[in-house]
């Protein structure tokens, strides 16, 4: 399953956005998976989410794949998706 | 003697013998287990990652009773890492299929995020790059069987001198051992600066390579004021600085006190001590200085250093959290957007200027591009509904000006009632009296207005049409001109007469040689930087109104600054010991 969002958060996915996503993700025994451009990150892993380094207005596409993905999609496009500081 | 000059991180003296602390070196030498022992070494990992994560849940309850919950949540960060399914999860599979030693795989994958982390500018990525050498190096000496640094070996009153103190480092610290800290690397904003500033240890930091250059035996003096440090100075200047932080001490502890104290003059006369601020992070500072409010709030911030406008939302949370954080009692000036003229926004694509002060700005802008201004004012009146908000205009020069500005914020009152959404209707809104024609008017003004704010970093040069940015006219920067002074004591009276009160939010409201004056004067409200204020209110409660107001009327009639500094300076001598 996957979803294409656009992070409008003004600093990104930077600081605490980022350890509660991960929080969240590690949540689900689902895989959960982070695109931007050519680069996948793991979204239980703050050291990967970090890396993608995503920025106020890009595009992130989150696939979920194994045990309650439909929901794990849900929830984690939610959270980006009304992200505010 | 030799003299260094780095960041000032925490502020304060420090004198004693250097204490070294040297990041032991880790060797970890790369070997290649037989494929019996590849299992047992990754137990061997996960026993090691179970110890790290006892270890520091040990260090983070320590720091939050010694610092709180926020310096506490650093060990969060550690933890997490070291439940990390990639980085973890990428250690164990390099101890698998490459049949390596935990030590040296946990380098190794450490080494690769540090290298994928330095490619990113951003000040977040960097800190968590800190913390994951701390933690690496925490592991690793688990897995070496070294013992863990300690700073268990420090004699009395020493100086810390260190390459960079880890949070971990840093929670061990002992404030009655440790007075100083002195460091190669950092910023104002990195941990060990934090952690320095919350412990109240006076620190300098970014000095280099200042570890190569300090031996065990030397005597240090750390200025976290001015950010200078000294290695074995002189006898006189050990001297000078003994009574520095004497002075600095003393100051500290008197001031401490008058946290919660009123501000209120030996004569009862109560006024308010306010702080300027540019951010919600400010605004606690703010309180923990004792503010009594929030006399100004700069929100042209939340406009720079971006690309495009800040939203609506955005401003609102910013509002809506200073405003909580000062509750129903405590009022907080928002001042609306004060942008052009040397302020740019590069997004908004302004015309240069040939005098940018006398031009497109403020709120000249904000009438011309209302839709800029509507946002701004809906977010202000939203947020008053969380607080004791007032609002005020910026650079307003005429009467019509006022009105016009007025005019779009009815318009957006009605706006926020029929899309039925909550706001503050009886906002107070106030001007800014920064342009000598508003301070000759100000019984018209006072009229329309609430309340007025005295800007006199601006006042003070269109008084005197000199540029403030310009050196060469530096001279006639003139806060204590007896013009200056008069406008202000006319602004006040006629704002009284009218049954309004008066604040001042420019650098002259902080300023210890003025602050009798506009005592005198009979100013109301006094915004200023927070550090200013404690020192202000120790002032203000020794002074008596009366006996200033004398000292005000005279003043007003002497010729020049200069006689105006030494008159008040001879006659309040206290000034001079604060």
């Amino acid at each position: 399953m996957e979803k294409t969002i656009i992070i409008k958060n003004s600093s990104g996915l930077h600081a605490r956005p980022a350890t509660l996503l991960v929080q969240k993700a590690s949540g689900f025994p689902c895989k959960i998976s982070l695109v931007k451009g050519e680069k996948v990150a793991n979204a239980k892993s703050i050291m990967n989410v970090l890396a993608l380094g995503i920025g106020r207005d890009e595009q992130v596409t989150i696939i979920t794949e194994g045990e309650r993905a439909d929901e794990a999609l849900q929830v984690i496009a939610e959270f980006l998706e009304t992200l505010t500081e | 003697m030799m003299e260094w000059t780095g960041i000032a991180a925490a502020a304060g003296y420090a004198l004693g013998r250097a204490f070294l602390l040297q990041e032991q070196e880790l060797q970890v030498s790369k070997q290649n287990l037989p494929p019996e022992k590849v299992e047992p070494e990754i137990s061997r990992l996960e026993e090691e990652i179970r110890q790290a994560i006892e270890e520091i849940k040990m260090i983070r309850e320590t720091t939050r009773q010694k610092l709180g919950d926020e310096q506490a949540a650093i060990f969060d960060a550690h933890i997490m890492l070291l439940n990390d399914p990639e980085y973890i999860g990428g250690i164990k599979e390099k101890i698998k299929s490459e049949a390596m030693n935990a030590a040296a795989a946990v380098q190794e994958v450490t080494d690769q995020f540090l290298s994928l982390f330095a490619g990113i500018d951003n000040e977040y990525i960097r800190e968590r790059a800190l913390d994951l050498q701390d933690v690496s190096r925490r592991l690793l000496r688990r897995l070496l069987g070294i013992q863990s640094l300690s700073l268990g070996d420090v004699q009395d009153q020493v100086v810390l001198v260190t390459h960079d103190l880890t949070p971990s480092d840093a929670a061990q610290l002992d404030r009655g051992k440790v007075t100083g800290i002195v460091t190669n690397i950092g910023g104002r904003t990195s941990h060990s600066a934090i952690m320095a500033r919350s412990m109240e240890i006076p620190a300098v930091v970014g000095l280099q390579d200042i570890v190569a250059k300090v031996t065990p035996a030397d005597f240090v003096i750390v200025d976290g004021n001015e950010g200078k440090v000294f290695i074995n100075p002189p006898d006189d200047l050990i001297q000078i600085y003994r009574e520095k932080q004497e002075n600095f001490e003393f100051r500290k502890r008197e001031f401490k006190r008058l946290v919660d104290e009123p501000s209120v003059t030996q004569d009862g006369v109560r006024v308010e001590l306010a702080a300027n601020i540019g951010n919600p992070d400010d605004a606690r500072v703010a309180l923990e200085n004792g503010a009594e409010g929030i006399g100004l709030y700069r929100t042209e911030f939340l406009y720079m250093g971006r690309n495009e406008l800040p939203s609506e939302e955005e401003q609102f949370a910013a509002y809506k959290a200073v405003a909580a954080l000062f509750g129903m009692n405590h009022p907080v000036v928002i001042r609306t957007l004060d942008i052009g003229g040397d302020k740019e926004l590069p997004y908004m694509d302004m015309p240069k200027e040939m005098n940018p002060f006398l031009g497109y700005r403020a709120i000249r802008l904000c009438l011309d591009r209302t839709d800029i201004f509507k946002t701004q004012l809906k977010a202000i009146l939203r947020a008053g509904v969380y607080g004791n908000i007032k609002m005020m205009y910026p650079m307003i020069a005429t009467l019509q000006e006022l009105r016009a500005a007025n005019k779009v914020l009815e318009e957006v009152k009605q706006e926020l009632s029929a899309a039925n959404i909550p706001f503050n209707d009886a906002m107070e809104v106030g001007i800014m009296v920064e342009i000598p024609s508003v301070a000759v008017l100000a019984d018209q003004f006072a009229k329309e207005v609430d309340f007025f704010s005295i800007g006199t970093n601006d006042l003070v040069q269109y008084t005197m049409a000199a540029d403030r940015m310009n050196e060469q006219v530096s001279y006639l920067y003139q806060p204590f001109n007896p013009a200056v002074l008069r406008l202000v004591q006319h602004v006040i009276d006629a704002a009284h007469a009218a049954g309004k009160w008066v604040g001042m939010c420019g650098e002259m409201a902080g300023d210890l040689t003025a602050i009798p004056i506009l005592l005198g004067m009979g100013l109301d409200e006094f915004s200023m930087s927070a550090g200013s204020i404690l020192p202000a209110r120790s002032l203000i409660r020794q002074l008596n109104q009366q006996d200033m107001g004398r000292i005000a009327k005279t003043v007003l009639a002497m010729d020049s600054a200069e006689a105006i500094k030494a008159f008040v300076e001879r006659e309040v001598p206290l000034i001079t010991r604060l």
